[in-house]
């Protein structure tokens, strides 16, 4: 069959999830597009083992391995799910503020996101931006759909804390 | 439904993953609880902002064919285990494909080579038929005198007609040998040329058209298990015509069955 053309419609198709996802993990446009190679090319070379599923998942989760691994930093999933899983019981006691549309300004958010750590940022990266269910992103993530959740919730609180007039001038 | 739990599944809620009863019960919890019904006011901002501050990185223009030029190898040749052979098998189906064709390029000379010689046996055999006397073994116009007597002297019956009505007389028989068989040889008169008809019984296909050799017209057919080749020195248009007349004429009603 046609290898190539089977590759083309199912996976390449899905380039600019590979590149929005590299790209904010690696932060700049040059890491990015390495990584995102390196990851088509780990796709192609295994794509025969590829049986049918979906195929933006299963190069997304390529995308994030291809990046960890080129860091030779592992994320450290175990330390940070028991680090989700304790800080359930919250530490967020803060009392919720009423955001102000003044600080979601396009840049501030890009900058705050940016300065999220990355477990956080593509979290939410794979949920707002590429629009992932719980059960992809637990997929792509190799976590369980429950921390999935704490994940995120983790996530928005520090995104909004960073947003807030009064801890924004913090960071 | 306490805050701390509902805290945690605002996001559910927001992100539509939460089933029909936790969500009754986080509905119930955001009417009583301003705190969390302004949690989530907040979640849903950030949301709105996220989505609609164009933070999505599209691929460069140029990416795409910058990743496939580094795929074309793989492309021709996958670097998946199973199609290592690959190369080695197409080298071999080449080699195979080869042999078959060459095989039948030499099937086609030798036949080629074998139609030569058959043609050319044919012919001398009319020409040897010419010299005095060797014409006829049996002199008769009757179909039913030439017949019974190959009988007896050939191991199968040959198939004899007649096609005066067609302007081509039987004239007489004969035994004849032609590519190492024997064969009963008739010959018809069209005009003052003389027809010899060779046939024996034989499975190999003749060649269809008309070959010419030393002036001599050659046409040969299969019928029932029999092989014909018809040679003369008639027009082709005759011999054609005799040709036609011969397959389409059955076998004379009076004629035992054998």
């Amino acid at each position: 069959m046609g290898t190539a053309a089977a590759f083309e419609g199912e996976v390449m198709r899905h380039l600019d999830a590979a590149y929005n996802l590299a790209r904010w993990l690696t932060r700049n446009d040059a890491d990015a597009e390495d990584v995102v190679q390196e990851a088509m090319l780990r796709a192609f070379r295994f794509f025969g083992g590829f049986r049918g599923g979906d195929a933006r998942v299963w190069l997304l989760t390529i995308v994030r391995n291809t990046f960890y691994t080129q860091r030779a930093q592992t994320p450290a999933a175990g330390a940070v799910d028991e680090f989700d899983e304790a800080v359930h019981g919250g530490t967020d006691d803060d009392d919720p503020q009423a955001m102000l549309l003044r600080a979601v300004d396009a840049q501030d958010l890009r900058a705050a996101l940016e300065r999220l750590p990355s477990e956080f940022r593509e979290v939410l990266v794979l949920r707002e931006l590429e629009e992932c269910s719980y059960k992809e992103i637990a997929s792509i993530m190799n976590l369980k759909i429950g921390t999935v959740m704490s994940r995120l919730a983790r996530a928005r609180a520090r995104l909004e804390c960073e947003l807030t007039p009064a801890a924004g001038g913090q960071a | 439904m306490n805050c701390r739990d509902a805290r945690l599944l605002l996001h559910a809620w927001l992100d539509d993953e939460l089933g029909a009863a936790d969500s009754l019960a986080v509905a119930r919890h955001l009417q009583e609880c301003a705190a969390c019904a302004q949690r989530l006011r907040n979640h849903e901002q950030l949301r709105g902002a996220l989505r609609g501050a164009g933070l999505r990185h599209a691929a460069p223009a140029g990416l795409q064919g910058r990743i496939a030029a580094r795929l074309p190898r793989a492309m021709v040749a996958p670097r998946r285990p199973r199609q290592r052979w690959m190369p080695a098998a197409a080298a071999l189906a080449a080699l195979l494909v080869a042999a078959i064709v060459f095989a039948g390029w030499q099937t086609l000379q030798v036949r080629r080579q074998e139609q030569g010689a058959l043609v050319a046996e044919a012919v001398s055999g009319s020409l040897r038929a010419l010299q005095p006397g060797h014409l006829f073994d049996v002199r008769s116009t009757d179909q039913h005198t030439v017949k019974p007597w190959f009988d007896g002297r050939l191991d199968f019956s040959p198939v004899v007609k007649d096609l005066s009505a067609q302007g081509f007389d039987l004239i007489g028989g004969r035994l004849d040998a032609l590519a190492a068989h024997r064969v009963a040889a008739l010959a018809y008169r069209r005009h003052l040329h003389v027809i010899n008809l060779f046939e024996w019984p034989s499975n190999a296909l003749a060649p269809g058209g008309m070959r010419t050799r030393d002036g001599y017209h050659v046409v040969q057919w299969n019928d029932a298990g029999m092989y014909f080749v018809a040679v003369s020195d008639v027009a082709p248009a005759d011999l054609d015509a005799f040709v036609r007349a011969f397959r389409a004429t059955p076998v004379a009603a009076g004629e035992p069955a054998r």
